[in-house]
């Protein structure tokens, strides 16, 4: 009896404190840089595509949210003829971004993606590709890989020496 | 006094009832949001009062549906019996001198039996759903109420005893000096815990436990049907407020009648603020006390409240017949 009392003043004296309650839409959290959001599509610093269709970020998605084809430009280097995330399914894990060897997928500080139509959750390349650089502002794929472009030959990478001429007996 | 022909009263109280009741969801809602640190329905509307509205609309245009499998006719009429019997209740409450649908020489008695004609709701809605959990519900409510209104009837014979008279304007009349909470301590604890229980309200809301039996009685009721569960609820919230605040706190005559001998405020209103004031007491129950185990609830009833209320009875009693043989 004694104690129901207490209890009663200690809940009564709440009506004098401070809701805990964030209101949400006015009152916007702080969403940390590296926060796991909305995945995007970044490119490099040059304006181009980072995403070279290796398919690794669908491989290594747990529930499959990511489908995209492998396409060849005339230079021989590979770019996503489509790239689809069904973000209906996405858990919004960043594998895929841990999984990135260029740095392409990025996951972003936005969780505010409601539709009302279950189709408009699935966004197609031109939905997922931004004009930035996302959090590597420097990187550039080609610029590091061995791979010949249409602006590089083998061995003129950053980080990189010339070939080795087998044929040669000089060291 | 502008007296109120007692149709235009029937209806302001059924029109101020049903909307108060409407009212009171929002008020429950936001009192136990500030005392759980959170603000509850504060969007719709200044304040959130709006939210009564949107659930209105929300109720009104939902599927009027009858299980296949229930007792069509009791399942329809269990609902209104509760708020009926809990309007009817509203009939003797004395708002204040002269604003009164009916000042019956029974009125206490009126007010009991009409407060346990809505165990009948509860258990018809109870069988007519012909579902276990609805079935347990209303048993349990039955014997809650049956048990509970043995000594809610109890608790306000002391009340009857020092009046001479089971009518409300009597008993508030009889107060002029000292209201009966006073001399009447043991009777107020008892009359408010049965009360509670008597309106199942949280506490006592074993009749409708969410954790045990999904939604109790109401488990197969949805859209206005339910929203009749709910006025009852509400209706009998304010009714035992009321009947609380008449017995009690001295009805309509606010505490300047007695320190000040000015009224600055209409009787009506100082009704108003003591029922005010006893249903946020309600609220504060509900948000402070955990419920019960149903075996305690009963042992409560038996081996605690039903001592009590008669040992106030008989010290009542030997006061009233001490101070008639000339006290000291």
């Amino acid at each position: 009896m004694l104690s129901s009392l207490r209890t009663m003043w200690h809940i009564f004296k709440h009506l004098f404190q401070k809701a805990e309650t964030v209101q949400y839409p006015e009152q916007m959290p702080y969403l940390a840089p590296r926060y796991r959001g909305r995945i995007v599509l970044t490119r490099d610093p040059d304006g181009e595509e980072r995403c070279v269709a290796c398919n690794l970020c669908a491989a290594a998605c747990p529930v499959d949210c990511i489908a995209l084809q492998k396409d060849t430009r005339d230079d021989g280097t590979w770019y996503p003829e489509f790239f689809r995330i069904n973000f209906s399914r996405c858990i919004m894990c960043g594998m895929c971004e841990e999984a990135c060897p260029t740095y392409a997928i990025q996951l972003t500080p936005d969780f505010e993606m409601c539709e009302y139509d279950r189709q408009n959750m699935v966004y197609e390349k031109e939905h997922l590709l931004i004009d930035g650089v996302g959090k590597y502002p420097d990187y550039n794929f080609y610029r590091v890989s061995g791979l010949q472009t249409a602006t590089k030959d083998k061995g003129e990478a950053i980080n990189e020496e010339l070939p080795i001429d087998t044929k040669s007996l000089m060291p | 006094m502008f007296e109120w022909g007692p149709i235009m009263l029937a209806m302001g109280i059924l029109i101020f009832g049903v909307a108060g009741a409407a009212f009171l969801t929002w008020w429950e809602r936001r009192l136990l949001g500030f005392w759980q640190d959170r603000y509850g329905p504060n969007r719709i509307g200044p304040f959130g009062v709006g939210q009564v509205v949107a659930d209105m609309i929300k109720l009104l245009l939902k599927d009027d549906w009858v299980p296949p499998f229930a007792d069509r006719m009791v399942f329809v009429f269990a609902p209104t019996a509760i708020v009926v019997a809990m309007m009817m209740g509203f009939a003797v409450v004395p708002f204040s001198p002269g604003i009164q649908i009916i000042d019956v020489n029974i009125g206490l008695l009126f007010f009991l039996g009409m407060t346990s004609l809505a165990v009948y709701s509860v258990l018809l809605g109870g069988l007519a759903s012909n579902n276990k959990y609805a079935l347990l519900g209303g048993l349990r409510s039955a014997s809650q109420m049956v048990s509970y209104e043995v000594f809610m009837g109890l608790s306000l014979m002391g009340i009857v005893m020092m009046t001479g008279s089971f009518s409300l304007v009597e008993i508030v009349k009889a107060q002029e000096n000292v209201w009966f909470c006073f001399s009447q301590a043991l009777g107020l604890i008892v009359f408010v815990i049965a009360g509670i229980a008597e309106s199942h309200r949280l506490p006592f809301d074993l009749p409708e436990a969410e954790h045990e039996l999904t939604a109790g009685f109401h488990t197969e009721y949805g859209g206005m049907k339910f929203a009749m569960f709910m006025l009852g609820e509400y209706l009998g919230l304010m009714l035992i407020s009321a009947m609380i605040v008449t017995l009690f706190f001295g009805g309509w005559m606010g505490p300047s009648l007695i320190i000040f001998e000015i009224n600055w405020l209409p009787p009506v209103a100082w009704f108003t603020i003591k029922i005010i004031f006893v249903i946020n007491f309600f609220v504060l129950l509900r948000a402070a006390i955990p419920r019960p185990r149903y075996d305690q609830l009963m042992s409560l009833g038996w081996k605690v409240m039903l001592p009590i209320t008669l040992f106030n009875l008989v010290i009542t009693g030997a006061v009233l017949l001490w101070l008639q043989e000339g006290g000291l």
